[in-house]
């Protein structure tokens, strides 16, 4: 298939930015959309070009670097995915694709389509961890789990920190994030002990890195590649008022 | 200033609690003003006389004029906290599945401001006897309003714009209390539909009736 694109150049954080047009030839339906972005690179290079800077590693899901804004959607068309696993047959022919980095104010642009997420490092050095005093290792059975509890933080602990869900707010809330990292905890006999200071740590910290105010709109569970559910934010503002109740 | 209102899931309680407040008092307001489809003036007049001297009511008022006062304010705050927080607009508008009526809050709730504003000077100034007209007679003072085609457009697009803006917010306010639930939220969420729809029905029906009796 033959694509015109049209990505976000930007120097640097200072510069201005703008969109360049490329035509790009001959993709496989098959490719993946990152594999897409190799070959622009490479043609780039051939022509001179700087190549576009964009942020990737796994491939495979589960990491959590990629993120493109694609025609107007984190992680582009398809459902459930993350760019790495996006396919190139979700494209027509002739199409025009539009790429733009995750814009918020807590993930300051580094280069073109490459943005700083370490905001949510450190959101987690703030509570998102369960602290460990040294001695010998528990045995495995010893602390019994309710198998709903299990599951529900399992499925909360699917997030891969990709901040699909701040980009696809309009309000750049990070709520689904935190919800998931404090369900994940919250909801495990492990996490129990730390769960009121942990939440309203990293509420704070959430609030203090500039991320918006959630309402509610669903479009961060509606673009969020793993799936998760507005369920946990309802949990985590449970959470919140019972650690400021207590 | 944001510091001092608490954390955004302590600003986004208070909005919803107002919100829901608000959400309390609508249909007492709609009862009310059904009494102005009785062709005797008598008993709508002798509510709001009733509503206007009683005095438990008189707390009730002061209450209620905060809580309309907090709800704006928060909600303006918290609107632009969240502009803030994204500086660089996206250059192709966003497609993501949301709740649709969720990403016109600031506006809908702006022409309810604007409805509210005009609102209030027909009626409570002319209680404290700033603007003309007689408080005793609210009954007549509506009906000559609803006479009106312009103020009757007026009154409908202001509750249709109500209705958009409750669409979201019966809802919401419940999931930012925590109250998500696989069984009971769908049943909320059918419920804020219904209200959503109804109530402001209610109150446009009056003036499309006095106008065309
Ligand atoms: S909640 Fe979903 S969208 Fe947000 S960071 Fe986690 S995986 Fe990405
Ligand atoms: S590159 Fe690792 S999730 Fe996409």
């Amino acid at each position: 298939m033959d694509l015109t694109l049209k990505v976000w150049r930007q120097k640097n954080n200072k510069a201005k930015g703008k969109f360049v047009e490329y035509k790009i030839k001959n993709i496989s339906k098959d490719s993946s959309f990152l594999e897409m972005m190799d070959i622009l690179n490479e043609q780039l290079i051939e022509e001179g070009v700087e190549p576009v800077a964009f942020d990737h590693d796994c491939r495979e899901g589960i990491c959590g670097m990629c993120s493109l804004y694609i025609n107007g959607r984190p992680h582009g068309p398809d459902e459930a995915v993350t760019v790495c696993q996006l396919h190139m047959r979700k494209f027509n022919d002739g199409d025009t694709i539009v790429i733009e980095p995750w814009r918020a104010k807590a993930f300051p642009l580094i280069k073109d389509l490459m943005v700083d997420r370490s905001a949510f490092d450190t959101i987690i050095q703030a509570g998102g961890y369960v602290s460990v005093n040294t001695g010998g290792v528990p045995d495995a059975n010893s602390i019994p789990i309710e198998r709903d509890k299990a599951e529900l933080s399992m499925d909360a602990a699917a997030c891969i920190g990709c901040g699909a869900c701040v980009a696809a707010c309009k309000n750049a809330s990070a709520m689904l994030f935190v919800s998931a990292k404090v369900s994940q905890l919250n909801l495990l006999p492990q996490g129990k002990a730390e769960a009121k200071l942990r939440v309203e740590a990293m509420v704070k910290e959430m609030d203090d890195l500039g991320f918006g105010n959630c309402t509610n709109t669903g479009a961060c569970e509606a673009e969020c590649p793993k799936e998760i559910s507005l369920t946990n934010i309802a949990r985590l503002n449970r959470n919140f008022y019972a650690a400021k109740l207590s | 200033m944001s510091k001092l209102l608490g954390s955004s899931i302590t600003k986004k309680l208070v909005m919803a609690l107002a919100g829901l407040f608000l959400i309390l008092f609508l249909p007492v307001h709609l009862g009310i003003n059904l009494l102005l489809l009785k062709e005797d003036p008598v008993p709508f007049n002798e509510a709001a006389h009733f509503m206007a001297t009683f005095p438990p009511i008189k707390i009730f008022e002061v209450i209620l004029l905060g809580t309309f006062l907090i709800h704006i304010l928060w909600g303006i705050i918290l609107q632009i906290q969240n502009w803030m927080a994204r500086p660089s607009r996206y250059r192709v508008t966003n497609y993501s599945q949301t709740s649709f009526f969720s990403k016109f809050m600031i506006y809908t709730g702006g022409i309810v401001l604007i409805f509210l504003v005009i609102h209030f000077i027909n009626f409570y100034l002319m209680k404290l006897g700033i603007v003309e007209g007689d408080p005793e007679n609210f009954y007549k003072e509506a009906h000559d309003l609803f006479q009106l085609p312009g103020y009757i457009t007026f009154y409908l697009v202001s509750f249709v714009i109500l209705g958009f803006h409750l669409h979201h917010a019966f809802q919401s306010a419940f999931q930012t209390l925590g109250w998500n639930h696989k069984k009971y939220t769908p049943v909320i969420k059918a419920l804020g539909v219904i209200y959503s729809i109804f109530i402001p029905l209610g109150f446009f029906i009056i003036p499309i009736l006095i106008y065309l009796k």
